[in-house]
């Protein structure tokens, strides 16, 4: 192994940076994909593992990608909700592999919803 | 390293190690390879979470879920339910000791929402076999600051105006001893890490060592750099296996990087570190017994002056912090003093770790700032006492600390209150008693320990610790006699002022603050034959209260010497002849029938 030197520092960090931040919680968007019984028969694996790749390609290293129960609507799944920090949730509906990269694309790194796919902004009134 | 989705902190400190924490690694392992998730989701072993007293524990991230009290069956359930179809299982959370329902994210959770991290800021958060992990976490960015662009006087003034003291007990400022050092001619200079930790029930030194190496490597470097060592040592005791297969990793990583060596980050400055084992000698935690130990000697104090500063190791001038001062060290120099300095007290700054353990509902490792009230510590963090039992005291700073009542409660925990209340600051052991713990018990256990661990070397405080602890003895035994009280008072007294180091200087503080404020517990014990907390064999009877029994015949089932005696659908009755009083019957006893005294 290399001898570092001071300014190695920060490139090992980077390296490590998609670990950190998710372990810190703090991440730029979140990506929901909704998991329940009727998700997972629907297809939402392979959903999920499409978003996993996305993130690899885009290298969006503060994106947290993380599963959720079902979201009620079991006859549009598979769902996905993408939430940028700061903004309402925006719900997914009848998701493919091929939506995937193109919500990841168009919504998740270019902040613009793709409202072909999306069902409704905000999230349900609770209590 | 691959792109995860959720990071499984799963603790690996001792604590959760001991209650099985790699029995649920593999089964989580297990769990995940059966949905096919190992992709998507890693398992991380991270050191000492904190929260001993529920472990095995978990955090989950991104979400920071905390799980706790793990066990291999609760698995399956877990990993199908929440890391696939994404709904926590609430079963698994942390229900506090007042609420019904549990809290799920670990920042609600009372017993670390008053924690302050700076010393542990990396526990839970980084595998400490990882180095890049460390050096994500801005780990050694102070290391290379210090090199590259501060001189020794610069580093020394930051550390010096951080206000810094030392974390081992003495409470020196940690700049004062670096300049002294430095200061002096020569080279050949030495600095070491006390990593002896040798106080009943403390453990921060080794949670420090086990959960984050490389910010006591970090810290050393910087020392080094300060006084202008090229050479160090850790002296940790054997019976920390974790910590010492650590700190070994730890210490190859950073010479492969070249963190260690002839040419630290290629600036020219040369600098290693050697590992010493100590065979677990509480002496050894005093400066010049560990450097007598480190020199192959019997480990034995001298008299100071000559400081280590000015003739420590080979007669050179020796440098010595303990893990917690070299832990702090690097966030000093990476924020600055001004940072450090804006928390704490007066006279005490930054944060001091407790090993928070006795009768309280939450144990464990916690890291507050200083001037945070023993209040605090005890209801807040220690989520109040265990069973709703009374509060009686607090004993601060290990076996040489003393006890503070119920009426101090509010003291601010800094190095000079704690001193004019009797006490320690020490390494900061902290052990909650409650009504059921007598203080004449506990002033005979700590002596028992001191009179063991007295090196010998002073007679003041061989033969003095020895002639207290039999007193005590007599008193516990009900053979105690009204002089005796002023005679462990002016014995305390001579013990302090005849030995040479710390160990003999605070021996008899456990006897000195428990006579101060518990005094009239001594008294029955003498007056009365009477042992109020119902602790102390010889002075205390078992009975069953007629009323009260259920006839249950639990205790009778239970009793080891077969003195539980009666009928069936009777009350139950003790024969005294046959008791040895050990307190099953009371503890199995569902009616609180058995009564004590």
């Amino acid at each position: 192994m290399a001898k570092l030197r001071p300014e190695d520092l920060a490139k090992i960090a980077e390296n490590m940076k998609r670990a950190m931040s998710l372990r810190e919680g703090a991440g730029r968007a979140r990506v929901t994909v909704h998991m329940g019984t009727c998700g997972i028969a629907a297809g939402a694996r392979k959903i999920m593992s499409a978003a996993m790749r996305c993130m690899e390609e885009h290298d969006a290293h503060d994106v947290i990608v993380t599963t959720s129960g079902c979201a009620g609507l079991c006859s549009r799944e598979p769902m996905m909700t993408v939430e940028l920090a700061g903004q309402a949730p925006v719900k997914y509906v009848d998701v493919t592999e091929e939506k995937v990269k193109e919500i990841f694309a168009g919504h998740v790194v270019g902040g613009e919803i793709v409202t072909d796919y999306a069902l409704a902004m905000g999230s349900e009134r609770t209590l | 390293m691959n792109a995860y989705r959720m990071h499984l902190m799963l603790c690996a400190g001792t604590g959760c190690v001991s209650n099985g924490a790699y029995q649920v690694k593999e089964a989580l392992e297990r769990e995940l390879a059966k949905h096919d998730l190992q992709d998507e989701i890693a398992v991380v072993m991270t050191g000492c979470n904190g929260f001993c007293a529920q472990g095995p524990v978990m955090t989950v991230q991104p979400d920071g879920i905390f799980y706790q009290l793990l066990s291999e069956e609760d698995i399956a359930h877990l990993v199908e339910e929440h890391f696939l179809k994404g709904r926590p299982v609430e079963r698994l959370m942390y229900t506090p000791p007042e609420k019904e329902a549990p809290v799920p994210i670990m920042s609600d959770i009372s017993f670390f929402q008053k924690q302050r991290l700076v010393a542990l800021r990396n526990r839970g958060l980084i595998d400490p076999e990882k180095i890049d992990e460390y050096i994500a976490r801005g780990g050694y960015k102070a290391m290379a600051k210090a090199l590259t662009s501060m001189t020794s006087d610069d580093i020394i003034k930051e550390v010096k105006d951080s206000g810094l003291r030392g974390r081992g007990g003495a409470g020196f400022l940690t700049g004062r001893k670096w300049e002294l050092t430095a200061k002096q001619p020569g080279n050949g200079k030495f600095i070491i890490c006390n990593a002896d930790e040798g106080d009943p029930g403390a453990f921060m030194d080794r949670s420090i060592v086990e959960s984050d190496p490389h910010s006591v490597l970090e810290g050393m470097v910087i020392g080094a750099k300060a006084i202008g060592a090229s050479k160090g040592f850790i002296y940790i005791r054997q019976e920390y296996p974790l910590a010492l297969e650590r700190l070994n990793h730890a210490l190859g990583q950073a010479r492969e990087y070249g963190l260690l060596g002839d040419d630290v980050f290629g600036t020219g400055f040369a600098f290693d570190i050697t590992i010493h084992r100590g065979a677990g000698a509480f002496v050894c935690g005093e400066e010049t017994s560990l450097i007598g130990s480190l020199e192959g000697r019997p480990p034995e104090p001298r008299i100071r002056p000559p400081f280590p500063a000015e003739s420590g190791v080979q007669g050179k001038p020796t440098c010595i912090n303990n893990v917690e001062t070299w832990a702090t060290v690097a966030e000093i120099i990476d924020r600055g003093a001004e940072w450090f300095s804006s928390i704490g007290t007066e006279t005490s700054k930054g944060t001091k770790v407790f090993a928070l353990v006795g009768k309280v509902k939450n144990t464990g490792l916690v890291e507050v700032p200083m001037g945070i009230t023993l209040r605090e510590m005890v209801f807040d963090i220690g989520g109040g006492m265990e069973h709703d039992k009374a509060f009686k005291a607090v004993q601060t700073g290990g076996p040489s600390g003393g006890c503070i009542p119920a009426s101090l409660l509010d003291l601010p925990i800094d190095y000079e209150r704690l001193m004019e209340v009797g006490s320690i600051m020490g390494s900061g052991g902290m052990i909650v008693m409650d009504e059921e713990t007598c203080m004449v018990d506990v002033a005979r256990y700590f002596l028992e320990f001191l009179r063991d661990e007295s090196c010998g070397k002073c007679t003041a405080c061989r033969e003095g610790v020895d002639a207290m602890y039999q007193i005590v003895v007599n008193i516990c035994e009900g053979k105690g006699k009204v002089e005796d009280i002023p005679l462990l008072e002016e014995l305390g007294r001579a013990v302090q002022a005849g030995s040479m180091c710390a160990l003999g200087g605070t021996a008899p503080n456990p006897v000195l603050s428990t006579l101060q404020y518990f005094k009239d517990e001594y008294l029955a014990h003498i007056e009365e034959g009477r042992c109020p907390a119902g602790v102390c064999k010889a002075l205390i009877t078992y009975t069953i209260d007629p009323d009260t029994c259920k006839a249950c015949m639990l205790c009778n089932k239970n009793c080891p010497q077969d003195a539980i005696v009666g009928e069936k659908k009777q009350p139950q009755v003790i024969e005294q002849d046959k008791c040895i009083k050990c307190g099953v019957c009371r503890d199995v006893c569902k009616f609180d029938a058995v009564l004590v005294q």
